[in-house]
Formats: C-alpha cells, structure tokens, sequence
C-alpha cells in the first residue's frame, strides 16, 4: 500500500465550464465552477441528481473534456483549453457507481490487472500483491472468486482495492455505496476510512447520502442545481479518526443540519424543473 | 468465522452424493424423461388407431409408428450408408460452421471496433444478411467447381452472418465503464482487445454460435436434399431422407428426422460445453 505521504494529490479545478452538445442543443452542465481539494483531503461533493457532480468527475478522469477553465493535479495542467480533454491515468483511480470489476477476471485477477498492464510487475508478483492487499482489507479468501459469486460489499471493496495497487494520488469515486443498505454501508464506510488513515490519498467522493459526506470527509462541497457551480462549503472539523460514536455526537448532527438545509434549497429548484440526470 | 465453518460442513455434505447419485434424484430429469415416454405413447396409440379403433386420426394416423419406426431403425442400423450419412452431414456442418467462427469472430469484432472498418464492410454486409443460405445454392453450384464445395459454402454462410451480428452487438454493447476502468489502470488498446472486448464478447459469441449451429443443420440438410448423390460429393443425412422418400419407405424417412434431432442435439450440447469452459465466470448463473 503507498505510504503516507500528504503531498501529492492536490487538485485544482478552476473556472471550469462545461457545455454538452448533443444534436446542437446546448446543455451546460458545469459553470464556472473553480475548487481547491489540497493533498490529502477527502472531499465529498454533494448535490441534487443531474447536476453535474459526475461531469465534473469524468473531467477529472480524462473521460469527458471540459469546454472552459483549467483542472491541475499537483501543479500540472491536467486539462484547460489546450487540451480539453485529460489523458486518463493511473494516478487518478476512479470507483464506478455500478461496479467495473471485470466479471470474466477473479477479484485477485482484477485487483493485479493494472500492474500487470503497466508493465511494473511481473504477473506472479502482481498477484502476490494483489492477494495481500485484499487479505489486508479483509476478503483474502475470496481472491479467487468471480465477482458475480461474492456480496455487492466485497466486490466493492476488491474495487477499492483494486484502485489503490496502482498507488493514485487520487481516488474518485463515483456514488460507489449507493444501492447498499445501511448495515453494509456502516462497514464500507469502516473500511474506506481504514484505507484513508494508512494511504492519505486524495478523496473526491460523490454521494447523495449527507450522513455519510459528514462522517466520511473533511469537506462537504454542495452543488448548485445545473449548471453545477457551487453553493456551499461547509467545512468538517471532527478529528480523526473516526469511528460509529460520531454519528451520535452533537457537532455531527449540527453539520448534517446545515448541510441538508442547503441541499434541500436546490432539490427542490430541481425537482421544480424536472432535472434529468445527465452522464 | 462460524458461519465459514457452517458453510464448509453444508457443502461437505453434499459433496457426498455422487453424481450418479444427484442425476438420478433430479426432478427435472425424471419430468423430461416422462414427458418423451408420454409422446411416444401418443404417437403409438394415434398411428396406430385404425388397426386398434378402427378410426384413422388426422394427419398423425398417417405417420409410422414408433414401433415401426425403431424396426427400421434396427434394419438400417448395420448399413454402412447410413453412418456414412452421419459422417458427411456432421462434417459438412462442423466444416462450415468451423470457417465461419474463423472468419466471423474477427470479422465481427473489426465491425465493432473500428469505425473505419464498419463504414466500409458494414452496409454490404447488411445487404447480403437478409438472404437466406438457400437462395444461395444455384449460385454456389454455378461458382464452385464441385457440389461438396458448393454445400461447404452455403453450409459457412448459414452461420456467418449469425455469429457475425452477435459478436458486433455484443461488443457494442460492453459495459463503457469496463473500458474506461482498464484505461484508467494502463491499458493499452492491445489490452483493451485481448482482455476486455474479447472476453466482454465471449457471451455473445457463443449465443451466435449456438443458434449458428442450428441453422448449419437446417441449411446442410436441404442442400444435401437439393443436391442429391452424386459423384462430386452428395450424400448426407439430408439425401439420405429424400432418397427414403423416393424409394417410399417413410419409416426411414422418420428415422432420418429422428437421426439429425439427435445429431442437432449433441452439436449444441458440444457448444454448450464449449461456452461453459471458456466462461468459467458464467458457471455460478
């Protein structure tokens, strides 16, 4: 697992606009939206459907260009108008909504499959890291296993597991804990805090869940509904790390508060204008 | 950790039963073979109802009974011509079937992932598709020098198309996140073909295969029916059925439907097979 290390990974998103166009019919989903994420910060973004959390993601990730401002990791120009769109990499990790574990690799194939391709491990080195990692975060006996034969949890942790062999500077995930209930949801978010205290990795979390920004982050960034730009940073003080008793003290339920009343506002302005949800 | 030691015994349990064991308790298996045993009752008692009733049923009562049927199974059963049928039909259809993995698998995943490709070959080939493999046979006879090469061919388009549709919807459709995941870890486009798109098709080849294989059977027979015996070639199960029903002996003709039943039967099950060790991440479904 990469060592603890808080200086790289800082991302900064400045004065990003973007416009699809699909059909020629303009739809801005992003406006102007600038943020700071310094190294090592887990930063959730929340927001109502639609409004462009996860185009500000897949910008992030290389998968989507932006159409004005600039996006750096660590000083360097990931995207801007010289080049819209960033090159995807594997210092950028990203946990799908839906899964991506291949479904025809085992979770020990799947977790050693981006060294294998990298070219920075041999496969039998690979996968003997593999398999420790995922014994380290607790589904060592599972390696062998498909991800159709194991719980939505351990999949999704494989997943997590899978991103952090690659040693990101940056994990970003994507609603990864949406369908869950909230028995699996506690020992994720257990596990994913776990992961951050040994790693430092840069978090940038999407989710619909304010419980769960508030217990998970350092920052809860709230987005205006579409175009995204933002509404609100509320800033999360609790020490870590952090554990169940949390959820029950009064600076949490305080921060939940605050939070919920600015999201509320723009659920409901989306709900008025019947917002769909864009890619 | 209990529920792990739980779990162990459970399976260790039924580990016990053979599998002799678990075929003969199975449900399924004993409704299947009463339900055939059933049929062929029905068939008995309907063919033979004018001789036992005195009342002919309807078409049926015009069919050979299975009686009569498994006679003459018994009586052909030693002729060489018989298996000799076999053995063209069935390698005529693995023949061509085998040409047109060959081909279509990579022609199909060409079609999907190059776009360049797709605008050229795509609309010719969506033009030929719609044209059955029959209304293929006197041009193949007039292109091909000899008959076995002309049912080869028509034998290879009957699949091709099929296992080419499946294996460009297929990997059209792969999951997107599947590519981006790999991208994002390092993979080069070699990567993404070999282990992504390809066993992200694997499904669907098989699905292609699988009803390619029927439609090899259906489409060898009647050219083998159309092209008759021959010195060039001929021959076959299909020819075998038509010449039964030239000489008039409709029990044999029953016994040649009955033959590529089980010859049909036993290819998809070699398919099937095929599918299953290829996709061990299917086996749990």
């Amino acid at each position: 697992m990469a060592d603890q290390n808080t200086s790289r990974g800082a991302i900064s998103i400045r004065n990003v606009t973007k416009i699809y166009d699909p059909d020629g019919v303009n739809v801005m989903a992003v406006d102007d939206c600038s943020l700071e994420i310094p190294a090592g910060e887990v930063c959730m973004i929340v927001g109502p459907s639609g409004c462009g959390k996860t185009t500000l993601l897949n910008a992030i990730a290389g998968f989507h260009s932006i159409t004005e401002g600039e996006i750096y990791l660590d000083g360097q120009l990931l995207c801007g108008p010289s080049k819209p769109k960033a090159e995807q990499g594997a210092d950028r990790m990203v946990v799908f909504q839906h899964g991506a574990l291949f479904p025809w690799k085992t979770l020990g194939e799947n977790v050693a499959y981006g060294p294998i391709v990298q070219g920075v491990m041999s496969k039998a080195e690979a996968h003997e890291k593999a398999e420790h990692m995922l014994a380290e975060a607790g589904i060592g006996d599972v390696a062998h296993k498909y991800p159709g034969e194991v719980s939505s949890g351990m999949a999704r942790r494989s997943e997590i597991v899978r991103a952090l062999i690659n040693d990101p500077k940056v994990l970003l995930l994507d609603e990864p804990y949406r369908a869950m209930d909230a028995l699996t949801k506690s020992i994720m978010h257990e596990s994913l805090l776990e992961v951050y205290d040994k790693t430092k990795v840069t978090i940038f979390f999407i989710t619909h869940d304010l419980e769960e920004a508030i217990f998970l982050g350092d920052k809860v960034v709230v987005m205006t509904t579409r175009p995204a730009t933002l509404k609100k940073t509320v800033d999360v003080k609790i020490p870590r790390p952090r554990d169940y008793q949390t959820l029950t003290t009064e600076e949490f339920r305080v921060l939940v508060e605050e939070t919920k009343e600015a999201v509320h506002e723009e659920a409901k302005k989306a709900f008025d204008a019947g917002e769909r949800e864009l890619a | 950790m209990t529920d792990a030691v739980q779990s162990k015994s459970i399976s260790s349990v039924s580990k016990k039963k053979s599998k002799l064991e678990k075929m003969l308790t199975n449900k399924s298996l004993w409704r299947g073979v009463v339900a055939l045993i059933g049929a062929i009752i029905f068939w008995e008692v309907c063919s033979q109802s004018k001789v036992w009733f005195g009342v002919e049923i309807p078409w049926i009562g015009k069919v050979p009974p299975p009686t009569e049927v498994i006679a003459a199974w018994q009586k052909i059963l030693h002729y060489t011509g018989y298996w000799e049928s076999w053995y063209l039909s069935t390698g005529r259809v693995f023949a061509g079937f085998t040409i047109a993995m060959i081909i279509g698998i990579p022609f199909g995943l060409l079609l999907a992932v190059n776009r360049y490709f797709r605008d050229v070959f795509f609309p010719p080939f969506e033009i030929l598709r719609p044209i059955p493999p029959l209304a293929w046979v006197p041009a193949s006879i007039i292109f091909w020098p000899t008959t076995e090469m002309s049912i080869a061919f028509v034998t290879f388009l009957g699949a091709f198309f099929t296992i080419v549709i499946n294996v460009l919807g297929g990997a059209r459709s792969i999951d997107v996140q599947y590519l981006r995941a790999a991208q994002s870890m390092g993979a080069n486009q070699w990567d993404l073909f070999w282990k992504v798109i390809l066993p992200g098709t694997l499904p669907s080849i098989w699905t292609g295969a699988a009803v390619g294989m029927g439609i090899t059977w259906e489409v060898v027979l009647a050219s083998e029916m159309i092209s008759g015996g021959g010195q060039q070639g001929g021959g076959g199960l299909g020819f075998f059925i038509w010449s039964s029903y030239m000489g008039g002996t409709v029990a044999q003709v029953i016994v040649g439907m009955i033959s590529i039943g089980i010859a049909g039967y036993l290819s998809s099950s070699f398919i099937r097979y095929l599918g299953v060790i290829t996709m061990p991440w299917r086996r749990l479904f």
